[in-house]
């Protein structure tokens, strides 16, 4: 029932290694950057956040240069449970969207029951998505079936809001496992009813290693052999780890090597058009970075694009 | 070789059409003003981000004319102005004009190396060892430019020529390099002596790594060496024979003598020639052999290949179709070693042809100086046309010839990317492929791919060795111990697990059967450069 097919992670890490060597130069680096800002799920996790703090991450999630109005805005903002409210009205008519963690993040050792009715508070605060942690307790021991109707339920739970499943990579230690809990996640989601499933995450960001390349990549193939079998676009998060602008680029370009020769067709299996234009996945429709640091290293180098000098990172607000 | 102009199949030869540069409109803005994570599962067109042109910008200087390295200097040939041209394949501009060795002048570098052998192989092994040395360390500073350079006159991606080949030439010096003082643990209880005047002739599709592969245990050994690079391919060897003279390698140790076949005949029969060593076609491979026969010279040979890919249900797919790409496109498929036969247990084959359409549409094929090229120029317009007959040839036989995104004839094969000019040829593969068929027997050279199934690990052993050839394989599978079985029972000199087009100094390379005798690489290579016997 959840067989997924075994990753070499050899090959797969030499396959990452191999889109940091694309060179990315002038309007493509500019479009590139612009693209990696609009596909930001701005963070704040943190024990001591506040409504300030949320409020800040707002107004830097909605207008992140001050000074290059021309830029766009990031695809969301994302908060504990406890500051959805604060978001919500912060974000409100911006077109940003409000995420959450939920279901008892970052460990999910809470009662199911516990679990859900976080998410359902979350949603009914105004989170436009919802970003749970699987039962890797379960996973790792080999009770799949429970893992997979917990998110089914998470799923229901999550009502109109969209949900993002964190796998916690780091805490799944192999790739085979990031296979099989991808393959596990993503078919659980669609298989819940409602509208097909949203996005998988790699991590909270509390666990090391959090997003890698590797990782990414094995999760954007289980996207990728899910969209050739049924033609429904799975949407992919990285979070945790990525903190530059270079590294953002690498990202995309995996996207766009794993995904970019994908067409939906119209008999609704998965086409192939050689092209390798108009993917979805190179929207934030269906990528997103999860990331609290990215975002000025990014500003930076757009900077620089445009007017040819570094500023220094004070040049820039803190969120 | 003839160098006539491409004959053009295509009808419709576009005009140059750069790459767009920037993504239409403003992806980033676009994709912000329309965040609302869609629900459905027909999504809107979606984003497109294309790459800018990436060209490599070293500038690197080409002289009108090359004369021959002999001696230690660079001299016109004896008729004075026997030169031809070498020519860019991604553009067919001609770079420069390179100096048609004689007999004559073959016979003037032989007695070169023939006067420095007592000095050189006298010399200490620790002298010879600083030699070598410093040629990898020179190599390393010159990488940019001797990369520019081959990518220039070969065609091959400056990608590949830069993080693959170059990096290789330079391992290769430094790794014999080391062995130069240390042969008497190469070969305990035994006393490896130097064999005397090496005749080496390399092929156009590594040019300098393939000089590196055969200078550098020659000289460790204390040999010399007449070196003849091939016709297409000569600018990095005469690069090289500029770094001999910086780093002052005595000369007549290292001869650099350019032309066409017949020099290389000239110099393979030169009767003062202790050794040969030729990496080239099984063709001329067996008329050196034969023009050896019933001399005392010592012969190894690399040649042709068609090597096969197994894939067994079992595999990591996602990586096994790494290993395919890698295999049959990495240098536009001019790889004796390519694998250009792949054998998919049933089970998984359409899976496996459907990713590898997929992963294709991703190669980008055109400018080998753009540093985002994966799939450059083919080697030559001869070499072009030799893939274009094999297309046909396929075709006419019955199997389907797979493009990605195309369904398409020989037509659709050249030229890519709006290119105009150059002899580029786009990476397909074969379907519905018999053994019996010519696509599946011969070796192509080139970026095509033939397709076949298997149903039993015996089923898949027999058709891999089911080949004149025998030089190289893959076995994908993640069974440690079906892995190890299959690999014992493939006569092929090399088989890469879970893995392919993996090369490293220290590690032997050579065939089995038509693929020619001898290692190159480790300990075994060097055992083709001394004489062991009293």
């Amino acid at each position: 029932m959840f067989e997924s097919p075994s990753v070499d992670a050899v090959m797969a890490a030499e396959r990452a290694a191999s889109f940091t060597k694309r060179s990315i130069k002038s309007d493509a680096k500019r479009a590139g950057l612009e693209l990696a800002l609009s596909m930001l799920d701005l963070t704040t996790l943190e024990g001591k956040d506040s409504p300030e703090k949320v409020r800040a991450l707002c107004r830097k999630a909605i207008t992140p240069d001050a000074s290059d109005p021309g830029l766009p805005s990031c695809a969301a903002v994302c908060v504990y449970p406890a500051l959805v409210k604060t978001a919500r009205k912060a974000l409100a008519g911006s077109g940003v969207k409000v995420a959450s963690v939920a279901t008892g993040f970052p460990s999910g050792q809470f009662p199911l029951e516990i679990r859900l009715e976080d998410v359902r508070r979350a949603v009914g605060d105004g989170a436009d998505e919802i970003d749970m942690v699987i039962n890797r307790g379960a996973f790792l021991a080999g009770r799949y079936r429970e893992v997979a109707d917990e998110i089914s339920l998470v799923k229901e739970a999550c009502d109109h809001a969209h949900l993002k499943v964190i796998l916690e990579t780091g805490e799944l230690e192999t790739l085979d496992n990031v296979r099989r809990a991808s393959d596990l996640a993503i078919r659980a989601m669609n298989e819940a009813g409602g509208a097909h499933g949203h996005f998988i995450k790699t991590s909270t960001g509390k666990v090391q290693p959090a997003a890698t390349m590797s990782v990414t990549l094995v999760m954007l193939e289980a996207i990728r052999d899910w969209y050739l079998e049924t033609g429904q676009v799975v949407g992919m998060k990285p979070a945790g780890g990525i903190r530059t602008a270079k590294q953002s680029l690498h990202y995309l370009v995996m996207v766009k090597e794993t995904l970019g020769g994908l067409m939906p067709s119209a008999n609704g299996a998965g086409g192939i058009d050689g092209s390798g234009e108009h993917c979805p996945w190179l929207t934030a429709d269906f990528f997103r970075f999860g990331a609290s640091t990215l975002a000025n290293d990014v500003l930076r180098q757009l900077a620089w694009l445009k007017r040819g000098v570094y500023m220094a990172s004070h040049d820039f607000s803190e969120a | 070789m003839a160098r006539t102009t491409p004959k053009r199949t295509s009808p419709t030869t576009k005009a140059p059409k750069p790459d767009r540069a920037t993504p239409r409109g403003k992806a980033g803005s676009r994709a912000a003003a329309q965040a609302t994570p869609a629900a459905s599962s027909k999504p809107s067109r979606g984003g497109t981000w294309d790459y800018a042109p990436a060209p490599e910008t070293v500038k690197v200087a080409i002289a009108e004319h090359y004369d021959l390295f002999i001696n230690g200097e660079f001299v016109p040939p004896r008729e004075g102005d026997a030169h031809f041209d070498t020519i860019n394949p991604a553009n067919e501009s001609v770079l420069s004009r390179v100096a048609q060795g004689s007999p004559e002048d073959v016979d003037r570098a032989v007695r070169a190396a023939r006067e420095a052998f007592p000095a050189w192989s006298g010399l200490k092994p620790i002298e010879r060892a600083k030699y070598i040395f410093r040629l990898a360390r020179r190599i390393q500073e010159r990488a940019r430019e001797l990369a520019v350079l081959e990518t220039l006159d070969s065609g091959k991606p400056i990608k590949e020529s830069r993080d693959v080949d170059l990096p290789l030439v330079a391992a290769h010096f430094f790794y014999h390099a080391g062995w130069a003082d240390k042969l008497a643990y190469a070969f305990p209880g035994r006393a490896p002596r130097p064999i005397g005047v090496c005749a080496q002739v390399i092929p156009w599709n590594f040019p300098l790594l393939m000089a590196a592969w055969k200078l550098a245990p020659a000289l460790a050994c204390g040999n010399t060496c007449v070196l003849k690079p091939a016709e297409t391919t000569p600018l990095s060897a005469l690069r090289l024979a500029e770094i001999c003279r910086e780093i002052e390698l005595p000369p007549g140790v290292v001869n650099i003598v350019t032309g066409d076949g017949r020099t290389g005949a000239a110099l393979v029969s030169h009767p003062d020639v202790d050794k040969v060593a030729f990496t080239g076609s099984t063709d001329v491979g067996k008329r050196i052999a034969k023009s050896v026969a019933a001399t005392s010279k010592r012969l190894t040979l690399e040649l042709g290949g068609k090597s096969a890919n197994i894939i067994f249900e079992d595999a990591s797919i996602d990586q096994a179709i790494e290993g395919i790409i890698s295999g049959i496109y990495f240098n536009q498929g001019e790889v004796c070693c390519a694998g250009s036969r792949l054998l998919v247990q049933e089970s998984i084959l359409d899976r496996v042809v459907k990713k590898l359409r997929v992963r294709m549409a991703s190669l980008r094929v055109g400018d080998p100086m753009d540093k985002n090229t994966d799939v450059g120029a083919m080697n030559s317009a001869q070499q072009l046309a030799t893939v274009q007959k094999y297309l046909a040839l396929g075709i006419d036989e019955g199997a389907e010839l797979v493009l990605p995104g195309v369904r398409g004839e020989v037509e659709a094969q050249t030229p890519t990317r709006g290119f105009s000019k150059g002899y580029y040829c786009r990476p397909c593969f074969f379907t519905g492929v018999q053994p019996s068929h010519t696509i599946a027997r011969e070796e192509i050279f080139g970026p095509v791919l033939s397709v076949m199934s298997f149903r039993t690990p015996e089923e898949a052993i027999a058709r891999a060795n089911n080949t004149p050839y025998g030089l190289a394989a893959g076995v994908w599978t993640d069974k440690g111990s079906k892995i190890f079985d299959v690999a014992r029972k493939l006569k092929a000199g090399v088989v890469w697990m879970n893995t392919y087009n993996k090369f490293d100094p220290a590690s032997p390379f050579g065939g089995f059967k038509e693929s020619g005798f001898g290692r190159e690489g480790g300990v075994q290579g060097l055992r083709a450069y001394v004489k062991l016997d009293s």
